[in-house]
């Protein structure tokens, strides 16, 4: 016990006794959490509209006024003609173009219907969907108002039937993706430092030599596992509590569940990122070959976690795939609690999972680790 | 000249020895690109709902039937009342219940109007919209189907058109972005950490007494990593092509000239970051978690830049991926050449002078 508890001290000494890394570990991870978590957002705004208008009516004006009042879209300048917009389309200063054709208003009140042509720039196409959708929302409540304007009030008309939705958004009534991705990235940020520096820090050891030195005294290999270890996992605990007193704080995101139960679980998953970190550094004999691999499975765990793009829309092979990703159970049970108020009961299933997860992996770091060279 | 080039062919030793590193180097690019171009989507699909049907009736049974033949639908759990809705979403796996109101069909006939309750869980903004969107579309569909009869006057019909990507696949808007990161953090963190190992190493030292000049010594470093990210862009887009058969509406040649140009940038990122480094940790969780996070989030990768805050806008013009998905966007989707690029490709031209002047400036030959 003596044992472990020099090597933490030892460990603690180098980490802070090293100014270039303190920032790294501390205050960029806040930085970030603070300043990106504003950045991912679905939302679509300030979508780029120009129009062409070759009918000229006060219908097509009153159109364009619509298009004009709605918050969704900020309305570039009438272009004059359909190469230039074409064009503006190409350099992707504009993303939607509304086309008015001629005799319009006469088409509308002579043959009681009108075209419009919608061009909409596809290549971000959920985006795309979004505004088509907006531009629809226009179009049918001006089409309204222009059918009570037109229509003979005195004549009688068969009453269409109508469904009426009413959309409910629960745990998130304002639709706010801050509250969605501040939880998701503070665990991002927790798994990326905690990997990445107990991924790094035995390799160093044994690039430098050092390791050789160490493995000559009479430290058992787990007294020299959990001392080399234990500093990242206070790091990662740490980084934890920082990061969810500024997202109460800046974010006001709200901590419906059980805290206990988040530090609880937390607990269990930073060691296996720690075993996962030992692992690789058993596997490679520099830093660049280590950190390769801490990055090849970081970016693979980021990207395919639910944190930006949801889980269920993945092929099921995909999906899988996701099953060994640690980071997917921690954004899902971060989120549960603090945005639903899970209760143990409900976050059971990741927990075994974590659990098992942090046996395998610890087993297989320890099982690896040579003392010899 | 001659000494330079035996630098050269000295840095290809070292990396191809490495064969460890070699293999993570081509192998790693691969296996993403083709990871995330299947698997990346924002688009919904398959998502779990439940029922909750106060009513029962042969309507709210076609419309069910509708929602569940629909590819973006599943439905998991039948519910009897409102106090099963909570339980179910603190579960987490369904993200909504459609709650139709007692006496449905009856509404619908007497007064020509039924109610529905769409309840999501919004935790996932983005979901939640898409679900709301999706579930009304359908009801849209079914109202239109029986109001048939009916002569609508004074129709206006918006025909729309989406250009670049008519079928909205994702993966158009991923491709792109997934090879931004890899070339940019490739890039980047390897020469980072090479220059940096050899100054931890202490082998620096001997590079600076040799008759080398410093600048050859740098760009010696650099020359077999351009060559290795040229070979990892090559494979990035000829993976694209006949896989997720990305089009290249634009010129090949530019495509490749314009890769190179985003190479050199983080090439020199790279060095950069070398040189106000001491050690390769600081090096590596600098390009790491230094540029990895802002590179996904800021460069329009997944999120669209234009819906940030303003502030955020500002700060993602000095991000290099930015600059480069809109170029890779332009020639590949647009097939747009130089005439509307040319901004895009000067503003990373003009970062890389700066980041080579910055490093020039900053390069110190003596070692304390």
């Amino acid at each position: 016990m003596k044992t472990i508890g020099y090597i933490i001290q030892k460990e603690f000494k180098q980490i802070f006794r090293n100014k270039g890394m303190l920032p790294i570990i501390f205050i960029l991870p806040i930085l970030q959490l603070v300043i990106l978590s504003n950045a991912a957002t679905y939302e679509v705004k300030n979508i780029k509209f120009a129009y062409i208008d070759y009918d000229h009516t006060s219908t097509s004006r009153a159109l364009i006024e619509k298009f004009n009042a709605s918050i969704y879209f900020e309305v570039l300048n009438d272009f004059p003609s359909h190469e230039k917009v074409s064009a503006a389309m190409l350099t992707g200063e504009v993303d939607v173009v509304l086309e008015i054709p001629n005799n319009f208003e006469r088409n509308l009140q002579k043959e009681k219907t009108a075209n419009l042509s919608i061009t909409i720039n596809a290549i971000d196409g959920a985006a795309a969907g979004v505004e088509s959708g907006y531009v629809n929302q226009i179009v049918q409540s001006f089409n309204k108002d222009v059918r009570m304007d037109f229509m003979d009030s005195s004549k009688k008309i068969a009453q269409p039937i109508t469904i009426q939705s009413i959309p409910s958004f629960w745990y998130n009534t304002t639709l706010d993706y801050k509250t969605f991705m501040v939880p998701g990235i503070l665990v991002l940020l927790v798994t990326m430092i905690t990997l990445f520096l107990s991924g790094m820090n035995i390799v160093r050891e044994k690039e430098i030599g050092t390791l050789e030195q160490i493995n000559v005294t009479p430290i058992r290999k787990s007294q020299f596992i959990i001392g080399k270890l234990f500093p990242f996992w206070v790091i990662g605990m740490g980084l934890l509590t920082i990061g969810l007193i500024l997202a109460k704080l800046i974010f006001n995101v709200p901590m419906l569940g059980s805290i206990i139960i988040l530090y609880a679980y937390t607990s269990i998953y930073i060691l296996v990122i720690l075993g996962m970190g030992l692992f690789i550094s058993n596997f490679t004999d520099t830093q660049q070959q280590a950190m390769f691999i801490s990055w090849f499975f970081i970016v693979i765990f980021i990207l395919m976690s639910g944190l930006f793009t949801p889980i269920e829309s993945m092929p099921k092979w995909a999906q899988l795939i996701t099953e060994f990703n640690p980071i997917k159970y921690f954004v899902e049970i971060v989120r549960m609690v603090m945005l639903k108020g899970s209760g143990f009961m409900d976050i059971l299933p990741q927990l075994w999972k974590t659990l098992l997860y942090a046996f395998i992996m610890n087993g297989l770091a320890v099982w690896s680790y040579k003392k010899t060279v | 000249m001659k000494r330079f080039i035996g630098f050269i062919k000295k840095e290809f030793y070292h990396i191809f020895r490495d064969r460890r590193s070699l293999f993570i180097l081509f192998g790693m690019p691969i296996a993403q690109i083709l990871l995330f171009g299947f698997a990346i989507t924002n688009e919904i699909n398959n998502v779990d709902i439940a029922i909750l049907d106060h009513s029962k009736d042969a309507t709210t049974e076609e419309i069910i039937n509708k929602i569940s033949a629909s590819k973006y639908f599943t439905i998991k759990q039948m519910i009897a009342n409102e106090a099963e809705i909570e339980p179910a979403f603190k579960k987490g796996k369904i993200k909504a219940v459609l709650n139709f109101e007692k006496d449905f069909s009856k509404n619908l006939i007497k007064n020509q109007n039924a109610t529905i309750q769409i309840i999501t869980d919004a935790t996932d903004p983005n979901t939640a919209n898409s679900i709301t969107n999706y579930i009304n579309a359908i009801l849209q569909n079914y109202r239109q189907s029986e109001n048939k009869a009916i002569q609508i006057e004074y129709q206006i019909i918006p025909q729309t058109r989406m250009v670049y990507n008519p079928e909205l696949k994702s993966v158009f808007m991923f491709v792109p972005g997934v090879m931004t990161i890899i070339l940019m953090l490739v890039s980047a963190m390897m020469t980072s950490i090479s220059i940096t190992r050899e100054k931890e190493l202490g082998t620096m030292e001997i590079l600076l007494v040799s008759p080398l000049k410093p600048f050859q010594v740098i760009i010696g470093k650099v020359v077999p990593y351009i060559f290795l990210s040229v070979i990892n862009a090559i494979v990035i887009v000829v993976l694209s092509i006949f896989i997720f058969k990305m089009p290249v509406q634009g010129s090949l040649f530019l495509l490749g000239l314009e890769s190179v140009l985003f190479i050199i940038t983080s090439l020199a990122l790279g060095i950069l970051i070398s040189t106000i480094s001491k050690t390769q940790q600081a090096a590596m969780m600098i390009s790491l978690m230094g540029l990895m996070l802002p590179v996904i989030l800021l460069s329009g990768f997944i999120f669209p830049v234009s819906s940030m805050p303003v502030p955020l806008q500002i700060i993602s013009n000095i991000i290099p991926a930015k600059w480069f998905i809109i170029i890779l966007k332009g020639i590949m989707l647009k097939g747009v050449g130089m005439a509307f690029i040319w901004k895009e490709t000067l503003i990373l031209i003009g970062m890389t002078l700066f980041f080579t002047g910055l490093s020039v400036k900053k390069y110190k030959i003596r070692l304390e």
